[in-house]
């Protein structure tokens, strides 16, 4: 079996405060294979983000967090990695997409200069011209037929669903091992989301690249992912291949999860207590056919 | 650029503020063509024309040794706007980069850097002003020196308040997570940002500054003479008032002119930029 590109082991995360240790994390475990779409699922405030953070080595920079367990990226702790080290990292071997596109491009700059600086980190060289190769090539790649134009316009001259595109294009220029992928598109509208994850989908199978999806809404995540973990108050409670977590979901929160998606056909919203006592029930795992679980 | 030109030119008021600001340049910038009698800025005397109202060749009168009083308003205009760029050429980058690393850092960084900034903008600023020229030589240089002490303190303020909220912004985040250092978010990516409001109140503040320079001249703490200085000319004139009036009336005027048209820029700056976000 090859090194898998992410696996984190029972990693806790908590932070001290002057009163008091809170922990956020209790122990979660989490592996993505090369080329697998791993989607974490959960409602806000389940320990989505954090760990995404922890992943790309943002939250160790913060004082007051405490992090134990091991988050091996392509055979590497992370922990054994200086923080400078762990930099280098970030924007070549992993890098993100955010929710809301628009925002993440720095409103001062045109596109053009944007991606020349992101594919400066993998080659502080790279001259403007071979930028502009490299990232029109990937421009067209998700669809963008006129790059010269969308080169030179500043984000805000962009619709959302461009600046999706822009910054999946920007993500994938340099080849990274890993995308985080944090609730993509959940800032645009339905139709737009659909053409993205679709484009999404498709290069990052082209690029045979491994993507932690990060999402609370479960449909996207079916069309999506490989296989999902559902994390619910800090602790994944059901991991699986996708389809089988989706036909025959084994734990309590999980069903819950499901049931509070709206269907098109209506039929109202169920009720769902804030703490039901079936939610802490021990982890379901779904044994996938490819034999890592 | 252009565009933002023929916006500014548009509306009247800033259309007057961009007249008398480009009268007051290039009246500095070519002083010694324009200038009737040159040769007035410096110590000279003429006792047979002296303390006489405004009268051709004389357009703004003489002063009480003889000189020309249209001429040293010029040569004084020189001097203030050299004060005014020299002083924000120091105080915005000071007080930029305090803002910046106050507000992008945080905590104990923020709360030194901070706290250093209020302890000078709780001392009036004139009385700040007047306490290091008290301390110092009364030189340019040391007047320069003076009103720059005082006037870095806005820009961290203003920086600093800018990056807290541009801190936060999901560019910041994305330039974070592919790895930029801290420099290059502080300076290429919020920094930029914040170019509107620095430029708009580094204008408005060229006119305060050349107030400000004048009083600390007026109270003869600034400029000394035998150099022309607005500041200084109002405290000699005002001796002589109401019967002489010229020596002081066109001096104030000649202050009043330009922190006049500097505002009207700056409020249409403002609005510029605030229409483009």
């Amino acid at each position: 079996m090859t090194v898998p590109t992410l696996d984190i082991r029972d990693l806790r995360l908590g932070f001290k405060t002057y009163e008091a240790y809170i922990e956020v994390l209790h122990g979660i475990s989490l592996s993505i294979a090369p080329g697998e779409r791993v989607a974490l699922v959960g409602e806000s405030g389940s320990g989505k983000s954090v760990t995404a953070r922890i992943v790309l080595g943002l939250l160790q920079l913060l004082r007051s967090a405490r992090i134990s367990g091991s988050v091996v990226f392509e055979g590497r702790d992370l922990d054994r990695l200086s923080a400078r080290e762990r930099r280098r990292l970030r924007g070549t071997r992993m890098t993100m997409v955010f929710q809301d596109p628009t925002s993440s491009l720095n409103p001062v700059y045109r596109i053009g200069t944007q991606f020349h600086e992101v594919l400066k980190r993998a080659d502080p060289a790279m001259n403007e011209r071979a930028a502009r190769e490299r990232a029109a090539q990937m421009l067209l790649e998700v669809s963008i037929d006129d790059p010269d134009r969308v080169f030179e316009s500043y984000p805000f001259q962009l619709s959302g669903g461009m600046n999706q595109r822009v910054m999946i294009a920007m993500a994938l220029a340099n080849e990274p091992a890993l995308l985080i992928a944090d609730e993509p598109g959940t800032a645009l509208d339905v139709t737009v989301q659909a053409q993205t994850l679709k484009l999404m989908r498709e290069l990052v199978e082209h690029h045979h690249t491994s993507v932690l999806f990060i999402s609370h809404n479960l449909g996207v995540v079916r069309e999506f992912a490989d296989r999902v973990y559902v994390i619910y108050k800090g602790r994944i409670v059901e991991q699986g291949p996708c389809a089988s977590v989706f036909e025959r979901p084994g734990h309590a929160y999980t069903r819950a999860l499901m049931a509070a998606v709206p269907r098109i056909t209506g039929g109202g919203l169920p009720d769902i207590g804030d703490e039901p006592r079936d939610f802490s029930q021990p982890l379901v795992v779904h044994e996938s056919r490819g034999g890592h679980a | 650029m252009r565009r933002a030109f023929a916006i500014l030119a548009s509306n009247p008021l800033s259309l007057l503020g961009l007249i008398l600001i480009g009268i007051i340049l290039i009246c500095a910038i070519f002083a010694d063509f324009i200038a009737p009698f040159p040769e007035h800025r410096g110590a000279v005397v003429d006792f047979a024309n002296f303390n006489q109202a405004p009268r051709w060749p004389h357009l703004m009168g003489t002063d009480l040794v003889g000189r020309d009083l249209f001429s040293r308003v010029i040569y004084a205009y020189r001097i203030s706007l050299i004060l005014g760029v020299v002083v924000l050429g120091i105080a915005v980058p000071v007080g930029v980069t305090v803002g910046l690393i106050a507000g992008y850092f945080g905590r104990y960084t923020e709360f030194a850097l901070m706290r250093v900034t209020d302890v000078f903008l709780s001392i009036p600023p004139l009385v700040l002003a007047m306490s290091i020229m008290g301390v110092l030589e009364p030189t340019l240089i040391n007047g320069m020196l003076a009103v720059t002490a005082m006037w870095w303190p806005w820009y961290a303020r203003l920086v600093y308040n800018m990056t807290r909220g541009e801190k936060e912004e999901g560019y910041v985040l994305a330039a974070e997570v592919i790895g930029a250092s801290r420099l290059h978010v502080m300076f290429r990516e919020i920094l930029p940002n914040c170019f509107p409001s620095i430029i708009t109140k580094m204008t408005l503040d060229l006119g305060f500054i050349i107030l400000i320079a004048s009083s600390l001249s007026f109270l003869g703490l600034g400029v000394q003479p035998p150099t022309p200085d607005l500041g200084s000319m109002v405290a000699d004139g005002a001796k002589y008032l109401p019967d002489s009036w010229w020596l002081t009336i066109f001096p104030s005027l000649a202050i009043l002119v330009a922190v006049f048209g500097f505002n009207l820029i700056g409020d249409a700056l403002r609005e510029l930029f605030g229409a483009d976000q």
